[in-house]
């Protein structure tokens, strides 16, 4: 098996075992960074290979596919990683000015990394059942992330967070369950050869639901996500961000993964019922954010209405949409992440997150402003961010399917997301503070560890906004992967025959 | 054998949803912990209830001698157990912190993070 | 709790059970038993002792905090796994040393497997220890 596949797995493990073992020193802080810093490494080299090679897979402790633990890396999966550690590289860094003494030494950068770990082999896994533990080694260490140090606010959002993925969770396993009575394998190679052979094709659409189910509360669509806006604007600003970047979309993309490759029987049901769920959350989350005062929640409403746009690009499974998925997939994570951490300084500059609450912070940080700009009005969608080419390939998709209203929904909840995000700007940048304090970034602590990243992963939005053509070419080859998957198959398989 | 023990995946099934509709969210975390042990028997069944000898492999041999039990169910079924385990200690102790600091198990009252709007 | 018998009785059932979960470790390679049972038949050692003496002298037993012990089994656990690279193998292939190895005798054989073993004893000693402590002290 190869180095590369398994170095952004063993990386941030290794990094948490040390971080906790060092809790108590300041040096914990520094492994983290490290470990971040050597997984974002090791997964740039992991995308470089599987460009040039395409998909590769290993085979854990030399044991055949489809009987081993497998791993592998198609260009879906190869992303994934590379944007989680992207994200993980930033928020480590960020962590040094929002992460107190008290968490560190109860453990954060130990569970940090475990989720990191937790989310990249729930991208790199290729069976079943490593994905429910991969999901598991994930949820955990996000429960331990959102109530850590947790006063009554976090303790309240956490039970609702951590009652509603564990639901999840057993539905997930009873699928599994019932998957591996019907074809006798868990690999996903082996699966997506297996179904078709399945002949009660109708159970097989019962099991596809748990799994659309299951996945669908860990991504947050309509009616599944209420425990999204329970608890993600409860913990630190750090633990926020990652989670709104990477914990829904691991939801996607096992829903992409599943319904690509596995669950491709009867589209015309799935995938309508998916069709609808997509338009649902898109219109619920918008309007949920429209409604919302507080920074953080305006944000996590938002995730909602954005995982939508991400599920209707599966949901019309036309190669165009596909594309949309993925790259929304990818400039989500980056922005949302992003947008979370400048809700923290926000915060440290103003002393609070309720918009009405606060203000100023365009005359007294206009650094600040044009930084929040960016994200922002990439969320909503405008040219020339990265967020308009996500919204344009899903809305042109939908117009070449003739689909009108499903389009016009698209296009409205865009508008919508530009009046949350104008209501944030009007009144925490805009308006004077009410208290008449006037922040300036000069006083905030760790002032660079808070600026770097939120300025890096701006940075980034721009160069995918204006030159956006290598990104959907990428997009495309994914996509081809995903709709035929031989190389994946023969891949996996063919190294045992 | 098949049918009795879906027939009892079906009653545990039944019970954990009655259990989980309660408001007590301790009541919630017994109806889930049934439920996981109704998916984990799932499992059990689904991997065809093969009566037999553990699946060993006798020294100098390549394959189980005889007819064996499936392994790779109860594999999976006790990994399943193991991170249940995990989960649901984390669960109960967070149950029991959030009576302490929320001075309720009621989850209709759990409103400290999403407060009700005031109508004033 | 204050009963005699179960304090003696404690101390001693904690060196049988450490005992006994050692051998439950080393025969699991070949027949039913492991690191995971063998940790869990430690943790039942030091659990009775808490019960009977008090947290704070079943910590003192252990010497070391529970949640490092965890820690440090999950590190043996990885390199255990990842010393295979150095062979060329994919990760967490078993690595073997017969030592003393004759024609028609395997000698003594050591394995990365049982390296494995040994971080999942520890891993599940620390935890369940770090928990059932954590919570006898709340309640």
């Amino acid at each position: 098996m190869s180095w590369y596949l398994t170095l952004p797995l063993v990386i941030p493990f290794a990094a948490s075992i040390i971080a906790f073992l060092l809790r108590d020193n300041a040096m914990g802080r520094w492994v983290s960074i490290m470990g971040s810093g050597l997984g974002l490494a090791a997964s740039i080299v992991l995308m470089v290979v599987v460009l040039e090679q395409g998909v590769i897979a290993g085979q854990m402790g030399n044991w055949p596919a489809p009987f081993g633990i497998t791993l592998v890396a198609d260009l879906l999966s190869a992303v994934m990683v590379l944007i989680t550690a992207i994200t993980g590289f930033a928020v480590a860094i960020y962590a040094l000015g929002d992460i107190t003494e008290r968490q560190e030494r109860l453990g954060y950068h130990a569970l940090f990394q475990i989720l990191l770990a937790g989310v990249t082999g729930a991208f790199l896994t290729g069976d079943l059942f490593n994905l429910y533990v991969w999901f598991e080694v994930m949820l955990i260490a996000s429960f331990g992330l959102l109530i850590l140090n947790g006063g009554k606010e976090q303790i309240d959002g956490g039970v609702k967070y951590v009652a509603l993925n564990l639901i999840s969770t057993i539905l997930f396993l009873t699928g599994i369950g019932l998957l591996y009575g019907m074809t006798g394998t868990l690999n996903f190679a082996d699966l997506a050869l297996k179904v078709n052979e399945v002949e009660n094709q109708g159970l097989l659409t019962v099991v596809a639901m748990m799994f659309m189910v299951a996945f669908g509360v860990k991504a947050a669509v309509f009616p599944l996500f209420f425990w999204l806006p329970a608890a993600y604007h409860t913990p630190s600003f750090s633990v926020s961000a990652v989670f709104a970047g990477l914990l829904t979309k691991v939801g996607v993309y096992a829903l992409i993964r599943m319904f690509t490759m596995v669950f491709d029987h009867d589209i015309g049901f799935t995938h309508t019922v998916l069709l609808w769920v997509a338009c649902f959350t898109m219109v619920i989350g918008v309007l949920g954010a429209a409604a919302q005062s507080d920074f953080r929640k305006i944000l996590s409403f938002h995730i909602i209405s954005q995982i939508g746009y991400m599920v209707l690009g599966l949901a019309l499974m036309t190669p165009l949409a596909l594309v949309g998925a993925v790259f929304y997939l990818v400039h989500h994570i980056i922005v949302k992440a992003n947008l979370f951490l400048i809700a923290g300084i926000a915060k440290r500059l103003t002393g609070g997150t309720d918009v009405y609450k606060i203000g100023g912070l365009y005359k007294s940080a206009p650094l600040l402003a044009i930084l929040f700009l960016i994200p922002a009005f990439s969320l909503a969608g405008f040219p020339p961010l990265s967020g308009f080419w996500a919204k344009y390939i899903i809305v042109k998709a939908t117009l070449d399917l003739e689909l009108w209203f499903v389009a016009f929904i698209a296009l409205a909840v865009g508008l919508m997301t530009i009046y949350s995000m104008t209501k944030i700007w009007a009144e925490a940048f805009w308006k004077p503070h009410p208290e008449g304090i006037e922040p300036a970034l000069k006083t905030l602590p760790h002032k660079a560890a808070q600026i770097i990243p939120v300025a890096g992963l701006a940075v980034l939005t721009i160069i995918i906004g204006l030159s956006p053509e290598p990104f959907v070419i990428f997009a495309e080859r994914t996509t081809a992967q995903l709709l035929d998957p031989t190389a994946y198959i023969t891949t996996v398989l063919g190294e045992t025959k | 054998m098949e049918q009795l023990l879906s027939v009892l995946i079906g009653i545990l099934v039944a019970t954990s949803v009655y259990l989980m509709l309660a408001r007590n969210l301790l009541r919630f975390l017994f109806g889930l912990i049934l439920l996981s042990n109704a998916a984990n028997l799932t499992i059990f069944v689904a991997g065809r209830l093969t009566p037999g000898a553990p699946p060993l492999i006798p020294d100098g041999a390549d394959a189980p001698l005889g007819l064996v039990a499936n392994a790779l169910p109860q594999a999976l079924v006790l990994t399943a157990i193991v991170i249940g385990f995990g989960l649901f200690a984390f669960a109960l102790i967070l149950a029991f912190r959030a009576y302490q600091s929320l001075g309720t198990l009621n989850t209709d009252d759990m409103r400290v993070a999403e407060p009700k709007e005031s109508t004033e | 709790m204050n009963s005699i018998i179960l304090v003696a009785g404690a101390r001693l059932q904690v060196v049988l059970l450490l005992v006994f979960s050692a051998y439950m470790m080393l025969r699991g390679h070949n027949a039913p038993g492991g690191g995971f049972i063998g940790g869990l038949i430690a943790a039942t050692g030091f659990v009775v002792y808490a019960i009977a003496c008090g947290t704070s002298d079943a910590r003192k037993a252990l010497r070391f905090d529970p949640a490092n012990i965890a820690g440090v089994g999950l590190g043996i656990a990885l390199l255990a796994g990842v010393i295979a690279v150095f062979w060329g193998d994919a990760l967490f292939t078993g690595q073997w040393l017969f030592i003393g190895a004759t024609e028609d005798s395997k000698g003594i054989p050591l394995s990365t497997v049982l390296v494995f073993d040994i971080g999942v004893y520890l891993v599940v000693l620390g935890a369940i220890l770090s928990i059932t402590f954590a919570l006898e002290e709340a309640v």
